[in-house]
């Protein structure tokens, strides 16, 4: 044949042309597939603040409220424990609280609003363990010597100090988060939410 | 030799014969018969070592069955019932303690998950030991690590289903890892929970995947795993090409039909195979904890992670590799590099047929800088294993990071390494030992 090689183009443009919006409307149809894997509604609607009575919290004692499925500790320290942070502060990453890993009212010395009380949210900034209890200066719960008290973390082996603070060349990038929180009375905390007109 | 065009059926005039060239003309039933397993010719001299594919292929059968089973028990649910116990959690007890002969079907899975690990990477090492993985068998070695992967991902979705202290705790460590790249990392991890902590959405959604698309996914890839296989024709322990010495009627002289020959000879390791995974499955069906975690008998609690979590032992190499990794490179985390180099240790052996220079296949060929060089890649293995499984120390932390330069040197390396060894001469035919 004599057209034989010869390509008609405008047969081939309509071809083109058909594939290129066949394949938005594959595109598109992944849409809702993906949307449909975001958080619902329902999820996003469960962020509601959490209020906690915290009368009964001795100093040195420490207590775990679930807020938006997360646990949120909060620790009555003692003098003890504030005496440590300052002699932390060439041990740990962040010791002034640069990171935006609290609201601006908690970013001091003791990163909380009232000295003694830390309002935490326990999750390892690493990888999102909940990291344990390990108080008890020195050896005695399979630390160093050199322990002052504080956290560790069970998966990868971050320590916190009891400021939240995460020391130096361990996994955890940054603090942990100081949730907002506020006081509604010497006894009682709302978490999730900063006070109002502050 | 592969199902090529066989002739059609003939009937000999019986009620069968007949019925048989009525399906052979509308589906290729002959040929394919024919094609994979009663004229596909495989080597002579398989040896212990291939067992292990066939052995995949029983163990993939007893997932899907078991699975079956429990799925018409099972309850993907995080909700807490009247007693305070998450559904699934509770549903999962149900199989074990009320369902007739759930206890069975549960151990069958849960072992079968652990075996299936067990014969993948003893598979996956006799392709070390007889270059099953070069020229031309690159893609059967692909769908081979696309099949890995798909376990692993298989594998890691069905942990969260028992609901238990490891599963919870394991999930978010994992999808956390996600967290680490740069910029969309938060959203992605998001989007693989579809909440902002794991919980019943994360626990439907892996629960679609572990029973439908990986599944899917999963046979599709054993298809184009045992076709490409069947396209090239097996390897051998001595990494001779049967196929450049054929008789006059084209079947190569070192080839015998898959069916009667291997077909029986696999039996005997099915039956072995079945005698070690029953005793397993009925004496420790925890393997020591190895296989079910301790800590995954308590119900997820989000507020309280476990005092040692690990994953199981079929992820410890890899999760050793992860904590290795400890650096900040180029102004990003070490959690990052760590997500990477656990990525990169599992992607890398895609790359092994190109990374691999060397003028013969098989270790029986090869000199002693192969067989010194493997032998230390497996013990490395073995003891990033053990590591991955331990609480971070000191100690364990160097170990893992010398290893895991090691595992890495291995593959990266060899295009080097490969071509210095001494080699010895390829006999024209296979040898029998």
């Amino acid at each position: 044949m004599s057209n034989e090689g010869k390509m008609d183009c405008g047969r081939r443009r309509l071809i083109v042309a058909t594939a290129a919006v066949g394949g938005a409307g594959a595109v598109a149809a992944l849409v809702p597939f993906v949307s449909s894997l975001l958080p619902s509604e329902r999820a996003k609607a469960a962020g509601a603040p959490v209020e906690v009575d915290i009368g009964k919290l001795e100093p040195g004692q420490m207590m775990t409220v679930e807020w938006r499925g997360k646990p949120v500790w909060i620790i009555n320290r003692n003098k003890e424990m504030l005496e440590t942070l300052p002699k932390l502060n060439d041990a740990v990453a962040d010791p002034k609280s640069e990171k935006q890993m609290q609201p601006d009212y908690a970013r001091n010395e003791t990163r909380s609003i009232k000295p003694e009380l830390l309002v935490v949210v326990g999750i390892c900034t690493h990888l999102g363990c909940s990291p344990s209890q390990k108080f008890k200066k020195g050896a005695e719960e399979g630390m160093t010597a050199e322990w002052l008290g504080g956290f560790l973390c069970p998966c990868h082996g971050s320590t916190f100090d009891f400021a939240g603070r995460v020391y130096k060349a361990k996994p955890a990038p940054t603090n942990l988060e100081v949730p907002p929180h506020y006081y509604m009375s010497d006894s009682r905390i709302l978490i999730g939410e900063d006070k109002k007109g502050a | 030799m592969a199902a090529g065009n066989f002739e059609k059926y003939k009937s000999d005039g019986s009620l069968a014969g007949n019925l048989l060239e009525w399906v052979d003309a509308r589906f290729p039933a002959t040929s394919m018969w024919k094609g994979h397993l009663s004229e596909y010719y495989a080597p002579k001299n398989f040896n212990f070592w291939y067992f292990f594919g066939s052995l995949a292929l029983l163990v993939l059968v007893i997932q899907i069955v078991t699975g079956i089973f429990l799925v018409m028990h099972y309850k993907p649910d995080a909700a807490l019932n009247a007693y305070g116990v998450p559904v699934a959690f509770a549903s999962v007890e149900y199989i074990m303690r009320d369902v007739p002969g759930g206890w069975l079907i549960r151990y069958m899975h849960s072992t079968g998950a652990s075996a299936f690990f067990i014969v993948v990477y003893l598979h996956m090492f006799r392709g070390l030991l007889y270059g099953s993985y070069r020229k031309p068998r690159e893609l059967t070695w692909l769908f081979g690590v696309g099949i890995f992967l798909c376990l692993m991902g298989e594998a890691f979705f069905g942990y969260l289903l028992p609901w238990g202290q490891m599963s919870y705790w394991g999930a978010q460590v994992i999808v956390n890892l996600f967290g680490a790249i740069p910029f969309v990392g938060n959203d992605l991890s998001i989007l693989i929970r579809g909440d902002f902590v794991v919980g019943d959405a994360t626990l439907n959604r892996f629960f679609s995947f572990h029973v439908i698309a990986f599944p899917l996914v999963l046979l599709g890839l054993v298809a184009a795993h045992v076709l490409a296989l069947h396209e090239t024709g097996s390897n051998n322990p001595d990494g001779v090409e049967i196929k450049a010495n054929k008789d006059e009627n084209g079947i190569p002289r070192d080839g015998i039909p898959f069916h009667p020959y291997y077909t029986v000879k696999d039996i005997v390791g099915v039956v072995v195979f079945l005698m070690v995974f029953s005793a397993i499955m009925f004496f420790a069906p925890e393997g020591g904890g190895a296989f079910l975690e301790t800590p995954n008998f308590y119900p997820a609690d989000p507020l309280k992670t476990p005092p040692h979590i690990a994953p199981v032992w079929y992820f410890t190499p890899y999760y050793s590799i992860l904590r290795a990794m400890v650096w900040n490179f180029f102004g990003l985390d070490a959690k990052f590099w760590g997500v990477v180099a656990m990525g990169a240790s599992v992607v890398v052996f895609a790359f092994l047929p190109w990374l691999d220079r060397s003028p013969v296949k098989s270790i029986r060929y090869r000199g002693p800088i192969y067989k010194t060089l493997l032998t230390i890649f497996v013990i490395c293995f073995v003891i990033l294993g053990y590591l991955g499984t331990q609480s971070p120390s000191y100690w364990g932390e160097k170990i893992s990071q010398v290893c895991t330069v090691f595992y890495f040197g291995f593959f990266l390396a060899m295009p080097w390494w490969s071509r210095m060894d001494k080699f010895k001469p390829v006999p024209d035919r296979v040898t029998m030992h």
